[in-house]
C-alpha cells in the first residue's frame, strides 16, 4: 500500500503541470500493452486523464481563495506555456510638440474647474463651451484705443482673430498625428485620410468605375473597327457615341454679304498672319549685314597680310556684331 | 501631402474600431472556422462540433471557398482578409479530397498574416449527438477547460509539440487571471497513440465530495471524439515568432478613481450611493377602497367650501 502510494506521489511529481491554462502534461505516459481497440485505449487515456485532473485540482484548490456568491474565486499564476500575441504590441504615442515644451519649461498640467464664478452677472458659468463666462461674442461695447485705426471693426477683427487660432491648433494637431502615424502609435478610432488604409491591413479600397468611365470605354470599343463603328448594331439601351471633336463649318465660297462675306474675311485673316509672321524675311537685314560685314572682313585682311588674323578677335568688332544679332531677334518676336 | 482626419461619426464604430485595436494584455483570440470547395459529411460534423464547443468566440463561414489553400502560395489572401475583416486569429479550415481525405488544417495569425499551420486528418470521428450522458453535466458555453496532454511525443516529436500548442491556443477559450473553481466543468484529453496519431476527446467533469476541499473528479466523456493523424505542418518564421512572443511586462495600470491619499488621513474613498427612489416604488398592491377613499374626501372638501377657487383667484 505504501509503496503504492510512493510510486504515485513520484508520478505527481513527474507531471508538467502549468496551472496559468490548467494544462497538466504527461511526458513519461506510456500504454501498458498495444491497444486492440480503439475504445480500451480511449478507456485508458481518460483514466490516466483522470489522474492529471486531480493533479491539477490539487494544485488548483489549495490556491487562497476569495468567497463569492457565484462560487470561491481563485487568482491564478501567471501561465508559464507561452502563446504568440494576436497582433502586434501597441507602440507608445510620440509627444507632442506642446508636451515637449512643456517638458522643458517644466509647466505641469493643473486641474482647473469646470465652472468659474462670473463677476458681471454673479453667476457660476462654465469655463468652455455655451453659456460661458468671458465669451468674445457676448461683448457689447469694446472701447477704443489711441493706436486705433478708423474704419476698422474691431468686432470682425475678434472674430477674425479667433478663426485663425483655430486653424493654427488645427494644422498643429494634424502635424502632431502626422508624427503619431509615423511612430505606428495612431489612436484606432483616427484615421490620415491621405493613407486612408483599413485599420490593421495594408490593402487600399478598390476604386468604383463610374458610369460614364464605362460608357467612354464601351466608346472607344465600339470605334475600333474599320468603319469607325458606324455599321456596328447598337445593343438595347447603348447610346450613340458622343461626337468628341469639333464639327467644321463650310461657310458658301460665292460672295455677297453677310455670312456670305465671312468665307472671305476667314482666308484673308489667315493669309495676313503668315505674311506678318514672315514679313521681316522679305528682306533678310540680318543676312544682309552679316554678310556686309564679312566682305569688309576680307578686304582688310587681304589688305594687312597673314600676321594680323588674330585681329579677328579685336574688341571693336564685337558689340557691333552683337547689336545686329540681339536687335534683329528682338524684331522677331515683336511681330 | 494634405491630409484628413478621418474619425467615425458613431460612438457605436469607435468602440468597436477600439476592440479591434492592438491591445498591452490580449484576453482571448477568436475563431473562424470555414470550409473548402469539397467536404464530406464526417468534416461538416466536426466543424459545426468545434463551433459548438467554442461558441463564445468563434465565427462559423458555411459558402465554398475555393481560393483557399493555406499551405500554398498565394492559397492564404483570402485567409488573411477574412482573418481581418472578422478580427479572428485562430482559424479551422476543413477540406476533402482523394488525397488528403476530412483534412483539417488549424493554424494561427499574427497581424493578420498566416503565423503557423497544422494539417491533420480525422479518423474514427464520433459526434457529440452520439453520446449519451446525463444532460446535467454538459458543460457550459464558455467556460474555462482543463488539458490534458499524455504521451512521450508531445515533447519528442517536433510536429507533435506544434500540434499542441496549436490545440491548446485553439481550445483554451478566454485568458483569465481570476477563475470561479465552481464553474469548471469540462476537460479536453489528448492522447499520443503512435507519432503520427493524436486522440483527441473532449470530456465533462463532475466534481465529487472527498472529505477534503479538493473534490474528486471524475470524467465523463461527452464528444467529440476523433483521432487527429498529422499530415502537413508549417511552423512559424524565427523573426515571426520571437516578435509574436513579446509581452508586456509592465501590466497598464487602471486608474483608481474615487480614491485619493492624503498624508494626514491615509487613503479617502468617496462612495456614491444611488438614488433610493422612495416615491417610485410600486405599492405591493392597489386596493380600491383607497381610491374611494381618496375621491370622497375631494368631495368632502369640495362641500365643505364651494367657492375655494374663486376665493384664490380673489387674492391674486
Amino acid at each position: 500500500m505504501d509503496s503504492e502510494t510512493m510510486s504515485e506521489l513520484q508520478e505527481v511529481l513527474n507531471y508538467d503541470i502549468d496551472l496559468g491554462n490548467l494544462v497538466a502534461f504527461d511526458p513519461h505516459y506510456h500504454f501498458t500493452s498495444p491497444a486492440a481497440s480503439r475504445e480500451e485505449s480511449v478507456n485508458e487515456s481518460l483514466q490516466h486523464a483522470t489522474k492529471l485532473v486531480q493533479a491539477i485540482a490539487d494544485s488548483l484548490f489549495n490556491l487562497p481563495s476569495i468567497e463569492d456568491p457565484d462560487g470561491p474565486l481563485v487568482k491564478l499564476p501567471p501561465a508559464t506555456t507561452k502563446l504568440p500575441r494576436e497582433k502586434p504590441l501597441p507602440k507608445p504615442a510620440p509627444p507632442t510638440k506642446w508636451e515637449v515644451f512643456a517638458q522643458k519649461k517644466g509647466i505641469q498640467k493643473k486641474k482647473k474647474d469646470k465652472v468659474v464664478f462670473d463677476e458681471e452677472t454673479g453667476k457660476w458659468k462654465r469655463r468652455h463651451g455655451y453659456d460661458r463666462v468671458n465669451d468674445d461674442n457676448d461683448i457689447p461695447i469694446i472701447e477704443a484705443k489711441m493706436t486705433d485705426e478708423p474704419g476698422d471693426d474691431p468686432f470682425a477683427k475678434r472674430k477674425v482673430d479667433k478663426k485663425k487660432r483655430v486653424e493654427k491648433q488645427e494644422k498643429n494637431r494634424m502635424h502632431n498625428l502626422k508624427q503619431a502615424a509615423k511612430a505606428g502609435s495612431l489612436p484606432s478610432h483616427i484615421q490620415l485620410a491621405a493613407a486612408s488604409l483599413p485599420i490593421t491591413g495594408t490593402q487600399t479600397a478598390p476604386r468604383k468605375v463610374s458610369k460614364d468611365e464605362l460608357q467612354h470605354v464601351a466608346g472607344m470599343a465600339a470605334t475600333a473597327t474599320a468603319s469607325g463603328g458606324k455599321f456596328d448594331k447598337k445593343l438595347p439601351g447603348e447610346k450613340q457615341l458622343k461626337h468628341e471633336k469639333k464639327y467644321r463649318k463650310y461657310l458658301p465660297v460665292v460672295e455677297g454679304t453677310g455670312m456670305a462675306s465671312l468665307e472671305r474675311q476667314q482666308t484673308e485673316k489667315v493669309l495676313n498672319k503668315l505674311i506678318s509672321k514672315n514679313s521681316h524675311e522679305l528682306v533678310n537685314v540680318e543676312k544682309a549685314v552679316n554678310m556686309y560685314n564679312v566682305k569688309e572682313d576680307k578686304k582688310r585682311r587681304n589688305q594687312k597680310g597673314k600676321s594680323f588674323t588674330s585681329n579677328k578677335l579685336t574688341p571693336n568688332k564685337k558689340p557691333f556684331k552683337k547689336t545686329t544679332k540681339g536687335g534683329s531677334s528682338h524684331k522677331g518676336n515683336s511681330h | 501631402m494634405l491630409m484628413k482626419i478621418k474619425t467615425p461619426q458613431k460612438g457605436r464604430i469607435r468602440r468597436a474600431l477600439e476592440k479591434r485595436a492592438p491591445k498591452l494584455v490580449e484576453s482571448g483570440k477568436k475563431t473562424l472556422i470555414l470550409h473548402g470547395m469539397k467536404t464530406s459529411n464526417v468534416l461538416n460534423q466536426v466543424l459545426s462540433d468545434i463551433y459548438h464547443l467554442k461558441r463564445a468566440n468563434s465565427m462559423k463561414y458555411t459558402r465554398k471557398n475555393d481560393n483557399i489553400r493555406p499551405f500554398e502560395n498565394g492559397g492564404e489572401t483570402s485567409l488573411e482578409f477574412f482573418s481581418a475583416k472578422t478580427d479572428c486569429s485562430l482559424f479551422v479550415f476543413g477540406s476533402h479530397s482523394k488525397k488528403r481525405p476530412n483534412n483539417l488544417v488549424m493554424g494561427r495569425t499574427y497581424d493578420h498574416h498566416v503565423y503557423d499551420l497544422v494539417e491533420v486528418g480525422v479518423e474514427n470521428y464520433k459526434s457529440m449527438d452520439s453520446f449519451s450522458y446525463d444532460k446535467k453535466l454538459t458543460p457550459h458555453v464558455g467556460s474555462k477547460p482543463f488539458f490534458t496532454f499524455i504521451g512521450e511525443g508531445f515533447e519528442s516529436v517536433q510536429e507533435l509539440k506544434h500540434l499542441k500548442e496549436v490545440l491548446l491556443d485553439l481550445f483554451r477559450g478566454e485568458i483569465v487571471t481570476n477563475l470561479n473553481l465552481a464553474g469548471l466543468d469540462r476537460v479536453y484529453v489528448c492522447t499520443v497513440v503512435s507519432p503520427t496519431r493524436v486522440l483527441f476527446t473532449h470530456c465533462a467533469l463532475k466534481l465529487k465530495k472527498s472529505g477534503t476541499i479538493v473534490p474528486r473528479m471524475e470524467l465523463v466523456e461527452v464528444g467529440p471524439s476523433m483521432d487527429l493523424v498529422l499530415r502537413r505542418h508549417r511552423l512559424p518564421e524565427e523573426s515571426l515568432r520571437k516578435e509574436a512572443m513579446k509581452t508586456s511586462l509592465d501590466k497598464p495600470k487602471k486608474k483608481e478613481k474615487n480614491v485619493k491619499k492624503d498624508p494626514v488621513e491615509g487613503k479617502i474613498g468617496k462612495i456614491y450611493i444611488p438614488d433610493q427612489k422612495v416615491g417610485e416604488v410600486a405599492l405591493p398592491h392597489k386596493a380600491k377602497g383607497v381610491k374611494r377613499e381618496r375621491r370622497e374626501a375631494k368631495l368632502k372638501v369640495k362641500s365643505d367650501n364651494p367657492d375655494e377657487k374663486k376665493q384664490k383667484m380673489d387674492t391674486e
